[in-house]
């Protein structure tokens, strides 16, 4: 399992990279290999809205389960990954490269404090799978 | 590993069969011909053409891939897959009952009304109820009946401010969807560490917003609630009312009636208490009983009493709408076959019958929780009721899962028991035996279960890989999720013949 | 007759190794004064008396088959080939469950996908699921199908007047205390499709027609179709299939849910159930559709074989998501259905759609030559007419009944101001000297 370390993490198993006022979302390896393959990618959101902390943006399914996705701190979203409908198994393959979920622009960036890093996410992780 | 031979290609409907053939023929008109509505009829039927041989040995030769009852034991938790006596079909196919049209007057129809008022009798009395319905399509359609009605009957007392519904977290995934479909939000409650649900906090959530508290009875664990009158009391206490899940009825037949306990609306499940057959997937049959403040509200019509009968001549029977009915739920008066189905398993029990049958479907699940127990993490661990629930899952076989346990059981010549639900059982196995099943086949799936566990032990790929025996091997889910071919090639084109 | 195998030594062994001393013992947790509560049920039967009571109770019906039949109105008295039955019959089929084990239920998979084939083929959609409870709640399923599609963001549906009368009150059923507001159902019944196009505006999710209507009337509904896509609109259509045999498919008319009752199929009345529900739409639509879907992949030993998919939309998974409640299908209907259309066939299923047209038309045609009788409604119509009679068609039925025949359905306990109308039916089964004893009987009757 990875946990890169330039990473913050959220307990519904979103990643968050940022990049000056800007930020990158996706879903962690953990969630990927929890969920099995994915087969489908579905976007509630399109670039420009605004989305609150914790309000589901995507949804991902697998054949045995189907989970939302959470935006983990408020955000405008730039812009979402549409490719993925085509290629929903990059997922399971580039949790943290290619299948980044959204762009977003930061609106409220002191909500990353509250955020986990690599070490607590891993600890997150490890303690659910015991 | 032996190279298998692979199953005979089994063709597909529209590979088989040629231009101009037809399984019946049908007579000519013998009335003069009309002009057909101009611009209006179509110009290819692509339905395939095969002879009545072909279409039936298809038919038959598919039949033939399928696992059943009649051909093995098949312990599906939550879905009481007993023997389905033959004497239902020839009951259900009578003449009188199955030309019968829904709209011929009622006077026509004193047998089929007859039956149905016979069996909303026989469904008050074996759960305690004041009144029954017999319209609901299945059992999810039940539940939507009663949540619908749970609502009504709040808006009549001006309590509309009611938006809630309860649930415990090991409950069927119709229960949230009913609720939603109904508008309530749904929440969960979990349960504790002996399988009840946990009365602190439903208890918690009993306040002037709770609408219902949906309870299933054993419970999805197989398991007698503990607390369910402490339950029922509460959510009485804050005006809340109880829809009972009946999925489970076939552990309560004659032990406990579910309107004694408290239960304001329950469904009940033909096709599994009542051995309507499970048909492949249906129809189900799903009833409604109600206690006296619902019945007003019950989806209509149903059956009721016109002019009472004397010695020489039965009653007169007639429809009857509820004054504050929710409404219809379907076209016409129910599953109506599957009404003759279960009034004749019922005729044939009487209360002596119903309640060895769920005295034997606990004896049989009991037998099995010992015997297995210890070769497998029974995760609460106390007398359970119809079904028991395993774990599928040691520490010292990390890479055995439930679904090995259970696509290796195929090669013993068993259906598998329900994976991975309660969701709250990790690798989770239920196992429903039903009545119906006899100690030596027990033993035999005990056996085969041992076996297993010694296997997942010592060769583990076996599990990985089965089944082994059966004709086909494991389905790629996967593929037919990311690429989703959903009917054969229709032919489109314009067919010379016409 | 408890169909429980046990003797007496197996209980005693069976108790023994659970350690318990009788099987009493094992409900303690039921509460004391309500366990084992004695019910008052008739006395058991054996096998042969059950059968011999339940022959009595069934003649007590008199039933369409004992007499001459015109009634139809969402049930239909068909020819039904032996052959179906000997599917139904075979326990293979009627005693497996819900195909969730793959390995040992390609029988009931491969069943369903071909039947999603055949109701893709019949309606000319591209998606058909697994079947539905019946043509109501199919229907029902149709217009929370259109609120899904549309996130919620549409809330007005327009049903037609020509939608069967029980199909709407299901609907209503469905939808009362929802956001959805439902018009139309108030339009002029001789309006026609034209009237619904007027009802269509920004706020519509889905407009819903019958087709044949409620009334047996037939008509194109590709106008009504652009009219609803150009307002962002879905149009959903409720078929009977046997009509399709012969009539252009709703497909071919730009419908974007097809629903229907598949009950002509290959089933019997049965007193109204089971039936069939069919529900199809297109391959855009197809995560929001309800109920069970088949598809088709490879198993390990790479050969072809079906399973349940998309089952994310479902109950067992989604919960209070789901796209419904749904977790049966009417599989044994199913079965019918796809035996009953394997055995027609293109040339079968045409023959029985044209015979049922050129009988009702003969009927309606002699029936309109008799003096005091009239067709309704001029429209083209299938196999079923609406008949203004000289007297209420409640009275005209108990003439009728007096000389073995069962009229049509009377409307005006659904519809006030058709006291004196009738919708008739007729299908292959009636022969001309049915009719003719019908045509008859109405002109003797009528002015008795």
């Amino acid at each position: 399992m990875n946990y890169p370390a330039d990473l913050k993490y959220t307990k519904n198993d979103e990643w968050v990279r940022v990049e000056g006022d800007s930020a990158t979302v996706g879903v962690s390896d953990y969630a990927q290999d929890q969920l099995s393959d994915i087969v489908y990618v579905d976007f509630s959101a399109a670039a420009g809205a605004k989305v609150a902390q914790g309000a589901t943006f995507a949804g991902v399914e697998s054949v045995k389960a189907a989970a939302d996705i959470y935006m983990p701190v408020d955000g405008e979203v730039v812009e979402v990954n549409g490719a993925l409908a085509q290629t929903p198994e990059a997922i399971n393959s580039d949790p943290y490269g290619a299948a980044w979920l959204a762009k977003i622009k930061l609106t409220n960036p002191a909500q990353l404090d509250a955020l986990m890093d690599a070490a607590a996410y891993e600890a997150y992780c490890k303690e659910r799978s015991a | 590993m032996l190279e298998l031979p692979k199953a005979q290609p089994t063709e597909l409907i529209y590979d088989l069969g040629a231009p101009g053939r037809t399984g019946v023929q049908m007579p000519a008109p013998d009335v003069p011909l009309a002009d057909l509505p101009s611009g209006l009829v179509r110009d290819n039927l692509p339905l395939p053409e095969l002879s009545e041989l072909e279409a039936l040995r298809h038919l038959t030769r598919l039949s033939q891939l399928n696992h059943s009852i009649l051909t093995g034991f098949y312990p599906l938790g939550s879905c009481t897959m007993k023997y389905n006596p033959i004497v239902n079909e020839e009951a259900a196919r009578l003449g009188g009952f199955i030309h019968a049209h829904p709209l011929q007057p009622a006077e026509m129809m004193q047998g089929s009304l007859a039956i149905m008022y016979h069996l909303q009798e026989w469904l008050k009395e074996i759960g305690g109820f004041a009144a029954v319905s017999l319209q609901p399509a299945a059992g999810a359609q039940g539940e939507l009946a009663g949540v619908l009605m749970i609502k009504a009957y709040h808006a009549s007392r001006g309590q509309s401010q009611r938006n809630k519904v309860l649930i415990p977290d090991s409950a069927h995934g119709t229960n949230p969807a009913t609720s939603a479909m109904s508008g309530y939000r749904v929440v969960e409650i979990p349960s504790d560490a002996r399988g009840n649900l946990d009365l602190e906090a439903l208890k918690a959530e009993c306040d002037d917003t709770l609408a219902a508290f949906m309870l299933t009875n054993p419970n999805t664990l197989g398991l007698f609630e503990e607390g369910v009158q402490e339950a029922i009391e509460a959510v009485h206490a804050a005006g809340g009312l109880v829809y009972g899940d009946g999925a489970n009825m076939n552990a309560l037949l004659g032990i406990a009636r579910p309107g004694d306990l408290g239960i304001d609306v329950l469904h009940y499940n033909l096709h599994k208490t009542f051995t309507t057959p499970h048909g492949g997937g249906g129809p189900g049959s799903g009833p409604v009983g109600v206690a006296a403040h619902l019945a007003d509200f019950l989806p209509g019509p149903i059956v009721g009493i016109e002019e009472e009968g004397s010695e020489e001549m039965g009653p007169v029977y007639g429809w009857h709408q509820p004054p504050k009915s929710i409404g219809r739920l379907k076209a016409f008066h129910g599953q109506f076959g599957m009404h003759v189905r279960a009034f004749t398993y019922i005729l044939m029990q009487g209360a002596e019958g119903l309640r060895s049958v769920a005295e034997h479907a606990v004896l049989n699940a009991n037998y099995l929780r010992v015997k297995l127990q210890g070769a497998y993490k029974v995760p609460y661990d106390r007398v359970c009721m119809h079904e028991v629930v395993l774990e599928g899952r040691w520490a010292d076989a990390p890479d055995v899962h439930a679904l090995d346990i259970a696509k290796r059981l195929m090669d013993f010549g068993f259906h598998p028991p329900t994976n991975y639900f309660p969701l709250i059982v990790r690798e989770a196995l239920m196992i429903e035996p039903t009545e119906t099943e006899s100690k030596e086949v027990l033993d035999a799936f005990i056996e085969a279960m041992l076996t297993i566990a010694k296997e997942a032990h010592s060769t583990p790929e076996v599990l990985q890989q089965a089944p082994h025996t059966t004709k086909y091997g494991r389905m790629d889910e996967v593929k037919a999720a990311r690429q989703l071919v959903l009917c054969c090639e229709i032919p489109r084109e314009v067919s010379s013949e016409q | 007759m408890t169909f429980v195998p046990h003797t007496e030594r197996d209980r005693q062994q069976m108790l023994e190794a659970i350690g318990v001393k009788t099987i009493a013992d094992l409900f303690e947790a039921v509460p004391q004064k309500f366990r084992f509560p004695k019910l008052n049920l008739p006395a058991p039967l054996t096998e042969m008396e059950a059968l011999g009571e339940l022959k009595g109770i069934a003649e007590a019906n008199e039933s369409a088959d004992d007499l001459v039949s015109f009634l139809g109105a969402g049930a239909y008295h068909h020819y039904i080939p032996a052959g179906v039955d000997s599917i139904l019959r075979r326990g293979e089929y009627y005693t497996a469950y819900t195909p969730y084990q793959p390995e040992i239920s390609q029988g009931t998979l491969q069943a369903i996908f071909e039947y999603q084939s055949l109701i893709v083929a019949l309606t000319g959609m591209e998606v058909s699921n697994a079947s539905h409870y019946d043509g109501a709640t199919a229907l029902a399923e149709a217009v929370n199908m259109s609120h899904a599609i549309h996130r919620g963001a549409r809330n007005k549906i327009i049903l037609s007047p020509g939608i069967h009368p029980q199909y709407r009150a299901v609907v209503h059923t469905y939808e009362d205390g929802g956001d959805l507001q439902l018009i139309g159902e108030d339009l002029d019944l001789s309006a026609g499709p034209d009237a619904l196009i007027e009802l269509i505006d920004e706020h519509t999710a889905l407009v819903c027609v019958a087709y044949p209507d409620f009334f047996g009337r037939v008509y194109d509904y590709t106008k009504l179709a652009e009219a609803a896509h150009a307002k962002g609109a879905l149009l959903a259509v409720s078929v009977n299939p046997t009509a399709l045999g012969l009539l252009k498919p709703p497909g071919e008319m730009g419908a974007d849910i097809v629903t229907g009752e598949g009950q002509p199929l290959g089933i019997p009345l049965s007193f109204g159930g089971p039936y069939l529900g069919i529900l199809t739409t297109r391959n855009q639509y197809v995560r929001q559709i309800a109920g069970r879907l088949v598809g088709e992949t490879v198993d390990s030993r790479g050969q072809r074989g079906f399973v349940l998919t998309l089952s994310t939309r479902e109950q067992h998974i989604k919960r209070e998501k789901a796209s419904s409640n749904i977790c049966t299908n009417q599989g044994l209907m199913m079965l019918a259905a796809t035996t009953y259309m394997s055995l027609l066939g293109k040339s079968g299923l045409r023959q029985v759609a044209e015979s049922c047209y050129h009988k009702a038309h003969y009927a309606a045609t002699e029936i309109a030559k008799l003096k005091g009788f009239g067709l309704k409604f001029k429209d083209a119509f299938f196999h079923e007419f609406v008949v203004e009679c000289p007297i209420p068609a409640a009275e005209l039925n108990l003439r009728l009944l007096e000389l073995g025949i069962v009229g049509g359905y009377a409307l005006g306990a659904e519809y006030p101001g058709m006291q004196n109308c009738m919708l008739l039916t007729v299908t292959e089964l009636n022969s001309k000297e049915e009719i003719d004893y019908l045509v008859e009987t109405l002109a003797e009757v009528a002015h008795a």
